[in-house]
């Protein structure tokens, strides 16, 4: 039985690749800069409660690359115009890395349509004196290994990346990466003024072990938008969902379920 | 032809073995390994010898621009080029940087060019290149606005030396309200314009369009011989002839009395270039968005970076000409009506090579290459040979 389908929408000028499954409140999920990726088992847990809305990126896999792409900020109201397009409300808005950075953009921008605001590893602002790996300066095996906890489940993840047709993709994706990211790198130094702006119940899921942006940015974050909690996952590189896909499920279920316990 | 003494000025006292231990001699390898008093001793040193590439006839001298690197420490070549632009009398000035994307206000380009074009009395070459993938990291601009920012840099230069100012600029990476630069280029309408390049397909399509000179960069001389019959084709498009004067080959030379004796002199010297000061990976070369999906497709299958050289490996690939008068002669004529260039970009000093070397080096390509060269055109069979 399949519990997702992937398809092809046009938000405007620009048409983006879906993944959706499930059913219940809307739960939209943005991937990092590594791309749109398979339908996770964690993802496939979240369904069982969830409408799961997962979209390539403009710019990403098979995904237009509109004219318009220039900055995260255009993202973030590209994805304020798919909300409106789709008419989404009470949505629950899922961020990894560079899709946590969008997500934080939009929820400035406009939170009216969101029930709550989760970060996972995120990208979006810059923290002194903590070191970072540079993965535009490593090669593609040590980038790969760079995000994983576990070795051994980056070294499947590297055997996988190896398969021929996916180069193409991984180039178009870094590219665009790159351009969304390069400099100032990771952040844009105008975002954490306004983060206290938003208002809705915020989680920031990181991995213990993130060597892109470790943990300190979960806190730094907590420390910038009101309210926020942290969750911690052990033995965890940047991808929580993808590394700890359980765990991470259960700490997004538990922190939605308090907060319409609380409501 | 023409002969131009091109200096990459590097860091020649530089731990070899520190480099090949951090894998490169770019961006991360720490500057703990520069010595000041060294470095010192070698800026006077090499504008010492390009001072005597004017005196000994050679009709220019090349600057060029690399940042955070022992391979050249010439980060902001516009300063050595006003060095040299009283103490070079006769030859002309060609600065091979300046990387346009690099900086975020080219008015200092057009600004600092037109002071050089007026110090020499009109003696400027100006360059404009993109600089390589490894600046890109060094500098914290991003790759991928790197063509865009250049195609504005450039148009905005070009504006500002031609049309009286001032006028505003509103383009999408750069915005002036006034462009009304001091002092006005030399030359009319503006310095000659040189395009260095590694053989960008689309490079070369726009500097033929342009009428600029293409200058090819280190490269095996069959590849030389294709990347200036494409240039040529596309002038043919654009509707005229190309001149041979517009093609210039990036070389290293190295005379002795004997072609044995020459390999065994230039060798450690020439290595040191090869296999240490231009090491570095793939991911520093080719950030993303330096160019486009295509060209880093092949590159990544070739796996270019990496494979150390032997100095007969880049003699017979006829990147470098290394020899006796004689076999320096017949390679360079051999070379000039293969590939039909009447420009030669010549590094005299290269890696490690000592001062005497180098100046010996200078003195015999003077006396031994230079004179027989001076009226030498291409050969009428270079169209068909470069097929």
């Amino acid at each position: 039985m399949r519990d997702h389908l992937t398809s092809t929408i046009a938000v405007g000028d620009c048409r983006i690749r879906l993944m959706r499954g499930g059913a219940g409140a809307p739960l939209l999920l943005l991937h990092g800069g590594g791309g749109f990726g398979i339908w996770l088992p964690s993802m496939a847990r979240l369904a069982k409660k969830f409408d799961v809305i997962a979209p390539e990126h403009p710019g990403f896999g098979e995904s237009d690359t509109p004219p318009w792409l220039d900055t995260i900020g255009d993202l973030a109201n590209f994805y304020l115009d798919f909300l409106d397009q789709l008419d989404l409300r009470g949505v629950h808005l899922v961020g990894s890395s560079l899709g946590g950075w969008i997500a934080a953009d939009l929820a400035i921008r406009n939170a009216t349509r969101l029930a709550s605001l989760t970060l996972i590893g995120a990208a979006g602002i810059h923290v002194d004196g903590v070191e970072q790996v540079d993965t535009f300066l490593c090669t593609d095996e040590q980038r790969i290994r760079d995000l994983f906890y576990d070795q051994q489940l980056a070294e499947a993840v590297i055997a996988s990346s190896e398969r021929p047709g996916l180069e193409d993709i991984a180039l178009k994706n870094r590219m665009m990466t790159a351009k969304l990211s390069w400099q100032p790198r990771n952040h844009d130094p105008q975002l954490r003024k306004w983060l206290h702006r938003i208002k809705v119940p915020t989680l920031l899921i990181w991995g213990d072990h993130d060597r892109l942006f470790p943990k300190d940015y979960a806190f730094a974050y907590q420390g910038l938008i009101p309210g926020a909690k942290v969750a911690i996952i052990a033995n965890c590189g940047h991808l929580p969902h993808v590394e700890q896909g359980d765990e991470f499920a259960a700490k997004l279920e538990a922190f939605i379920g308090a907060m319409r316990v609380a409501a | 032809m023409r002969f131009f003494n091109f200096h990459l000025m590097p860091y020649r006292h530089a731990d070899l073995d520190a480099i090949g231990r951090n894998g490169s001699a770019w961006v991360t390898f720490s500057n703990r390994h520069y010595d000041p008093q060294k470095g010192s001793e070698l800026y006077h040193e090499y504008l010492d010898q390009m001072e005597l590439a004017d005196k000994l006839g050679f009709d220019g001298v090349c600057l060029n621009e690399h940042h955070q690197t022992a391979y050249g420490m010439m980060p902001i070549p516009g300063v050595l080029a006003g060095a040299l632009a009283r103490s070079v009398k006769r030859a002309k000035l060609a600065v091979l940087g300046r990387a346009l994307p690099l900086i975020n206000n080219p008015l200092t380009v057009a600004e600092e060019y037109a002071i050089l074009d007026n110090l020499t009395r009109g003696r400027l070459i100006a360059g404009f290149v993109r600089g390589i993938g490894a600046e890109y990291h060094a500098m914290g601009i991003n790759p991928a606005h790197s063509q865009e920012r250049y195609a504005e840099a450039h148009d905005l230069i070009v504006r500002a030396w031609t049309e009286p100012g001032p006028f505003s600029y509103a383009g999408k990476h750069y915005q002036f309200r006034y462009v009304n630069p001091w002092p006005r280029p030399y030359q009319k309408p503006h310095p000659p314009i040189w395009i260095p390049s590694q053989g960008s397909g689309s490079t070369i399509r726009w500097a033929a369009r342009m009428r600029y000179t293409y200058c090819q960069t280190l490269s095996p001389i069959a590849a030389v011989a294709r990347f200036f019959q494409m240039y040529r084709e596309e002038a043919d498009k654009a509707g005229y002839r190309a001149s041979p004067d517009q093609l210039a080959w990036s070389n290293t030379i190295y005379v002795a009395e004997t072609d044995e004796k020459a390999v065994r002199e230039a060798r450690p010297h020439l290595e040191a270039l090869m296999n240490y000061f231009l090491k570095m990976p793939t991911e520093m070369l080719l950030p993303p968005g330096y160019t486009d999906p295509a060209s880093m497709k092949r590159v990544r299958a070739a796996k270019v970076t990496g494979k150390p050289q032997s100095i007969e490996d880049v003699i017979k690939a006829g990147v470098v000409i290394v020899g006796s008068p004689n076999t320096v002669r017949e390679k360079l004529a051999e070379y000039q009506d293969l590939a039909g260039f009447n420009t030669s970009l010549t590094k005299t000093q290269f890696g490690t090579l000592p001062d005497d070397m180098a100046r010996a080096n200078m003195m015999a390509i003077a006396e031994e290459v230079l004179p027989p060269f001076r009226d030498r055109s291409p050969g009428g069979a270079r169209r068909e040979a470069a097929e």
